[in-house]
């Protein structure tokens, strides 16, 4: 096998292995411990803010078109979503505006 | 297909229009540069089904051209991808009965994938399992295509494509929202937001991931006990 090949199947199988793994400790045959069921319970709302923030950890505040598109199109999606409640909506409103914007503005 | 497993699959096919615009303009950047650095489809097929993983398949063209060591690449990709660790915590409880296609699900639990099947359903069991397996199958669809496409005909796309990959960032935006709006109790999102951002600024865009997933992990167990109680 190429080397390129290897660092395909070690790259996949480590991310094989991050997957699998809370499934293979808590298998099911065992009561799930009351601990791992509250962080199952809480962990979703911790983890997309981090997801968002992780979406936007290329921003830096040194011009305004390294921070402005990302934050504007932000709030259109909050607004957009606090508004209609429509998920395709938000999402695409923000999109767009943030489209328009780095292609057209900054 | 039965009426039921239609309607189902409509309302998932729905639910990830946001990611096929992300995953294709994501899948397409991802098969030109690859082909640009002399793999052609078969390698964009290769590396979207077995790693699968957007942020890991750009890395690993990185790794592959400058001949990184095995022990480098399985680093690199246990940083890089930790978060799944808790994607999978959060999912046991879920995909306990999942059926013959949890092995699958698991494999497939991307990063927006997760965004839509960690949500608390209005569904029965057995309709949320087919929605969570056609999610996961849908968005694992796009992924590769954009990739194969992106090999194939990436010199030809002329369409202006820039900012439309926002709409992965836009659907997480989304799914923070809509979790805010229909809970009263907040500490568990500040707590990820807050965590992330301090660790952000403290060890950089580049290895704030793990120490981020460790103060989450460590805040939310010492709230153990309040959350416990408004829940």
């Amino acid at each position: 096998m190429s080397h390129a090949a290897l660092i395909i199947v070690v790259a996949g199988a480590v991310t094989l292995l991050l997957r699998f793994l809370p499934f293979l400790i808590f298998n099911g045959k065992r009561e799930t411990p009351p601990y791992i069921i509250y962080l199952g319970k809480v962990l979703p709302y911790a983890i997309m803010g981090m997801l968002v923030i992780y979406c936007l950890r290329g921003i830096s505040f040194t011009a305004a078109a390294n921070f402005l598109p990302e934050l504007i199109a932000c709030a259109v999606v909050v607004l957009a979503h606090v508004w209609k409640r429509n998920t395709l909506l938000s999402i695409i409103s923000g999109t767009v505006c943030y489209m328009l914007m780095v292609q057209f503005v900054f | 297909m039965k009426a039921e497993n239609k309607s189902i699959l409509k309302k998932a096919f729905t639910a990830t229009l946001p990611i096929m615009a992300g995953y294709l303009v994501l899948g397409v950047g991802f098969g030109i540069i690859l082909k640009s650095k002399g793999y052609g489809v078969l390698w964009a097929f290769a590396m979207s089904t077995v790693i699968y993983a957007g942020s890991m398949q750009y890395l690993a063209i990185d790794l592959i051209c400058g001949g990184a060591g095995l022990l480098t690449t399985a680093l690199t990709t246990l940083m890089v991808n930790a978060r799944h660790l808790f994607y999978g915590i959060s999912m046991v409880e879920k995909y306990k009965n999942a059926g013959k296609a949890k092995p699958y699900l698991i494999y497939a639990l991307s990063d927006e994938t997760y965004s839509l099947v960690c949500v608390d359903m209005d569904m029965e069991k057995g309709e949320r399992n087919k929605f969570c397996l056609f999610v996961t199958a849908l968005d694992q669809f796009y992924w590769v295509l954009g990739c194969v496409l992106g090999s194939l005909l990436g010199a030809v796309i002329t369409f202006n494509t820039e900012g439309m990959d926002f709409a992965l960032t836009a659907l997480f935006v989304t799914v923070f929202v809509e979790q805010w709006l229909s809970t009263r109790d907040h500490a568990a999102a500040i707590v990820g937001v807050g965590a992330s951002v301090i660790c952000l600024v403290l060890f950089g865009s580049g290895s704030f991931l793990i120490p981020s997933m460790v103060a989450i992990t460590l805040a939310l167990t010492l709230m153990r006990k309040r959350q416990e109680a408004v829940q």
